[in-house]
């Protein structure tokens, strides 16, 4: 296990007063979805029962594990997921919260203090997804809903609002349900092969899976009809839940549901024939599947399964996150049981000198590491405050231990509010890396541009994430005028305003100053400009 | 099998369990010093962990170790499930399928894991392996048993013996074809020395092992198994191979031939490589379809097997590096090998330092072998005037021969003769598919 890893998480622990074990013993969490190459995710709890204050709330934080990121996923097709294993086996920091969040708004300020005690340690990565939220909710008569890969910390009381509203709306179709009399066991695992009615039909997907030597089948879903097509969160309709459940069992590339035909290509005649052919009567739906034989029945068969599970209750699960803050299936939740020792691993005995150094090495919290740099790098509380919450503290420490020439609230300024004003500007600001925020300020320091060129680099850099600050200065034009430069570009300014210079000698500074500066602004030091100018109006005079 | 009752635990940390009356699978509370609870199931601890920490599963499935010093009180709260593996029902019987043997030495290719407690239980018997691989009761009628239980460094060869024995008596029993699971570290020896020792072979014999243990979710064991058993029972051929994954997908188990294969990587599943060759044959995983490579012996049930079993282990294999101590020559001698064979560098080089050793030793009528360590390529004396010397002072090269058959297949020569000039005499005779005059692009 990294040991350096672990040094975080377990000062992570600290901070959340969590009560580390005394022996780490690594588990194997089996993930069958091909995130993970090996087919589990190293994972192992370091410490239990802390808590964090939140708006004078205490908030118990249950456990704090250490585990290893997976791969992203990219893409997939019918047959295959692409992932991108940049981020595999990248320790990750796990902290659960106690099931005592009572409101989404809460929910959303939790993950926020959380996070600033993670960035506390300025060992947390800056970046989209280097936090994430995944949320465990639940309603009274619902189910525990696992919503993993909540990216934004504004998203989190969105998704949890909407899951909450998911599952009323699961509960009212259950209520219905019983209301029409229906028993999970009414919905039976009964296929029937309708390929000859739909054979005709202009649907692209039945065209394709028919050329490809497949099948249409079809499922009645008894006292179903009008609820498949009941909107629960934006998008999300119980058919589109049945769905993807399919295509995650069965492979298929979706299904048909009573609910939203005729469409597609398959016109009412189709429909009432489908309908025929599956007995069904008044308040009864169905769905179809157009694929090959074996994936199509797994596909109803995972149709069925959640048909059942609608007649009874909201079934736990995995959902994903969408940047609208919905959620869709993702998987079933696991249990206890895919969980088993990592034999690869022996267990690490954390000794009491481990924890007495990382005791006396404890960061400190966000409010005192506000008041820290107040005092040492004098900055405004608000600036202060302001850098603790950014990504950018451990960049701004390692800027203003180099660029000694410049002022370290102005570093400050350009990594909060500046930086924000150019997101706004729809500016890609994450690409810039914290060696190319070094390089910018430090060309500041050593007087190579001015620094009211840092910004207009920072945007240069954004666009060009290959590049490098000091390109930025050329490409841009911002070096700085050398002296015999600046004074030809005076000389230049005093003899075509001859006049002006004749007319009102030394009082003329103020003027030519301006003129000067336009042709210099950001190349040259206003100090220097008054200087040379005030010379060479000084000889004019003589 | 049953997990012993307080498996892993010593001293102080056993005496205050056992004081408890717990076992593993008990459930435990824990309270600490401190007043903290800790709740779950007993857990096995391994065998050279320390003596003062008690492991706890909790009821979300993570694991804990607590340490004694901290413990205040430990209660027996509540007498969990044993790990326990029911018995599977024996696998149905299809009519008409090939008869194909297993036999088991070791390394755990087909296993279950009780989740609970993490302990792994090897399936050992025929209705073990099909409730474990079930796709195998449709594809041969498997008579399956364990002949010893060595992780394969520790296989040598009077195992080989023993192995070549067996093979002789399930052929005889009628079998169609048979597969040895054995560990993969020296898989590849096992098979060079079956290649050698069961000649006029009736049927296929299949060596397969696991990259991966089956407890994890990567692991290659069911797939390889599944190959090897449906090319043992069907594919047509008659000799010893190794079969295992042909890339890193669960698509294709390839069959190498026995003296030419070699494991080339510590943990991919396609680690092992033909050598100078191509595979020999390839099963599909997906559709069962078998392909083979051409010219390779056919089954013929009414062949007699030759078994030729015995190896004589005063055989050195000796790798030249730079700085290599010239001594190891003089001591291979006089510890009383009956033949080296020399892992030279590129075509089949030593220093000139070790000319005057190799002398001695060749002066004395021993024989000596050169095969590359380059692993890939044919050695070629001739080309430098470093091979030209060590021809010239009697060093006999092995052609395309893999370093590590050619020291099997001496072993193997030096039990059948007791002369020199005989050994090198058959050490340069194909026997088994080990040499080839010409070596193909595709096969390098």
């Amino acid at each position: 296990m990294n040991p350096e890893a672990l040094d975080v998480a377990l000062t992570m622990s600290m901070l959340l007063h969590a009560k580390p074990m005394d022996e780490i013993h690594v588990m194997r969490k089996v993930v069958i979805d091909g995130s993970n190459t090996t087919g589990f995710q190293r994972t192992a709890v370091i410490a239990l029962n802390g808590s964090i204050t939140v708006d004078g709330v205490e908030v118990p934080i249950e456990q704090v594990t250490l585990e290893e990121d997976a791969g992203r996923k990219t893409g997939d097709t019918k047959t295959s997921v692409i992932f991108r294993l940049d981020r595999l086996g990248v320790p990750l920091i796990e902290v659960s919260t106690g099931p005592i969040i009572h409101d989404p708004e809460q929910a959303g300020k939790v993950a926020f203090a959380i996070g600033r005690v993670l960035r506390a340690t300025k060992k947390v990565k800056r970046g989209l997804g280097s936090i994430r939220q995944d949320l465990n909710v639940s309603i009274k008569n619902g189910a525990l809903i696992e919503i993993k890969g909540v990216q934004e910390l504004e998203l989190v009381s969105k998704a949890v609002g909407y899951e909450v509203q998911r599952q009323i709306g699961l509960l009212e179709i259950r209520d219905e349900l019983r209301q029409r009399n229906v028993k999970a066991s009414d919905i039976k695992e009964e296929f029937v092969d309708v390929t000859n009615i739909l054979a005709s039909s202009q649907s692209k997907i039945v065209e394709s899976a028919l050329d490809q030597g497949g099948v249409v089948m079809a499922l009645k879903l008894p006292g179903f009809k009008g609820l498949l097509k009941r909107e629960l969160i934006p998008n999300i309709r119980l058919g589109t839940e049945m769905a993807k459940r399919a295509v995650f069992w069965g492979r298929v590339g979706g299904i048909f549901h009573s609910d939203e035909l005729p469409a597609y290509g398959i016109d009412s005649s189709h429909v009432e024939e489908v309908a025929k052919a599956l007995g069904c009567g008044e308040l009864d739906g169905f769905v179809i599947v157009a694929d090959n034989l074996d994936d199509a029945k797994d596909g109803l068969r995972a149709a069925v399964e959640r048909a059942r599970e609608a007649a009874e209750r909201v079934p736990e699960e995995t959902r994903g996150a969408n940047p609208d803050g919905t959620t869709v299936y993702l998987r079933p939740r696991p249990g206890a049981a895919r969980m088993y020792p990592e034999t690869d691993v022996p267990p690490v005995q954390i000794g009491q000198d481990r924890l007495e150094r990382l005791w006396e090495n404890l960061p400190r919290m966000p409010e005192e590491l506000a008041k820290e740099l107040e005092t040492k790098h004098s900055l405004s509380p608000k600036l202060a405050s302001q850098l603790v919450d950014s990504d950018y503290l451990p960049a701004f420490e390692e800027i203003v231990a180099g660029a000694k020439s410049v002022a370290p609230s102005f570093v400050a300024t350009i990594l909060t509010e500046s930086l924000r004003s150019l997101q706004r500007e729809q500016v890609p600001v994450e690409n810039v890396r914290e060696d190319q925020l070094k390089q910018a300020f430090d060309l500041v320091s050593k007087g190579e541009t001015a620094k009211e060129s840092v910004l207009d680099v920072l945007r240069w850099l954004a666009f060009h994430p290959d590049g490098a600050a000091e390109e930025a200065v050329e490409m841009l034009n911002l070096q700085m005028v050398t002296k015999s430069d600046l004074e030809n570009i005076i000389s230049k300014v005093v003899e075509s305003n001859q006049t002006l210079v004749q007319e009102n000698g030394t009082k003329a500074l103020g003027r030519m100053m301006n003129l000067v500066m336009a042709e210099v602004r950001g190349r040259a030091d206003p100090r220097q400009v008054t200087e040379l100018l005030k010379t060479r109006l000084e000889k004019v005079k003589e | 099998m049953t997990v012993q009752e307080l498996e892993g635990y010593h001293g102080q940390v056993l005496q205050q369990l056992r004081k408890s009356k717990a076992k593993v699978g008990s459930i435990i509370r824990l309270t600490s010093k401190s007043g903290e609870v800790f709740e779950g199931t007993l857990i096995p601890r391994s065998e050279y962990s320390d003596q003062t920490h008690i492991v706890l599963k909790m009821k979300n499935g993570y694991n804990i170790g607590i340490s004694l010093d901290r413990t205040e009180k430990l209660e027996v709260i509540g007498q969990g499930e044993k790990p326990h593996f029911t018995k599977p029902s024996p696998p149905a019987n299809h009519v008409g399928l090939p008869r194909v043997a297993i036999v088991s030495t070791g390394g755990t290719i087909a296993s279950r894991v009780d989740y609970r407690t993490g302990a792994v239980q090897p399936a050992l018997t025929a209705a073990d392996l099909a409730s474990v691989v079930p796709e195998l009761s449709a594809i041969a009628e498997i008579d399956a048993h364990i002949l010893f239980s060595e992780y394969s460094e520790n296989i040598g060869p009077t195992h080989w013996k023993g192995m070549a024995e067996e093979v002789a008596k399930k052929i005889a029993d009628g079998a169609e074809g048979v597969v040895i699971s054995h560990g993969t570290d020296t898989l590849h020896y096992t098979a060079a020395a079956l290649s050698f020792a069961l000649a006029n072979l009736p049927v296929p014999v299949l060596l397969v092992g696991a990259q991966r243990s089956s407890d994890r979710p990567s692991s290659d064991a069911a797939s390889n198994l599944t190959g090897a058993v449906a090319l043992a029972g069907r594919a047509d051929m008659a000799l010893v191979g190794v079969a295992m994954h042909q890339d890193l997908s669960d698509h294709i188990i390839v069959a190498h031939r026995g003296t030419r294969v070699r494991k080339c990587h510590t943990s991919r599943r396609d680690a092992f490589k033909s050598i100078n060759s191509t595979p020999i044959a390839s099963y599909d995983l997906k559709t069962g379809h078998i392909e083979m490579t051409n010219g390779i012996p056919k089954r013929d049930k009414s062949r007699k097997l030759a078994l030729k079993s015995r190896f004589d282990q005063h055989a050195y294999l000796i790798k030249f590096y730079p700085g290599f101590n010239t001594g190891i020559i003089a001591s291979a001698v006089s510890a009383g090998t009956r033949g080296i064979v020399l892992e030279g560098t590129g075509l089949g080089h030593v220093s000139r330092h070790l000319f005057d050793s190799l002398k001695k030793a060749l002066k004395q009528d021993l024989p000596i072998f050169m095969a590359s360590q380059t692993i890939w390529g044919r050695v070629d004396m001739n080309v430098y005037n470093t091979g030209r010397d060590l021809l010239n002072l009697g060093v006999t090269p092995l052609e395309d021969m893999i370093a590590e058959t050619a020291i099997v297949k001496l072993m193997w020569v030096a039990a059948q003769t007791k002369s020199a000039d005989k050994i090198r005499e058959m050490m340069l005779r194909p026997i088994a598919g080990e040499m080839t005059s010409r070596t193909l692009v595709e096969a390098s």
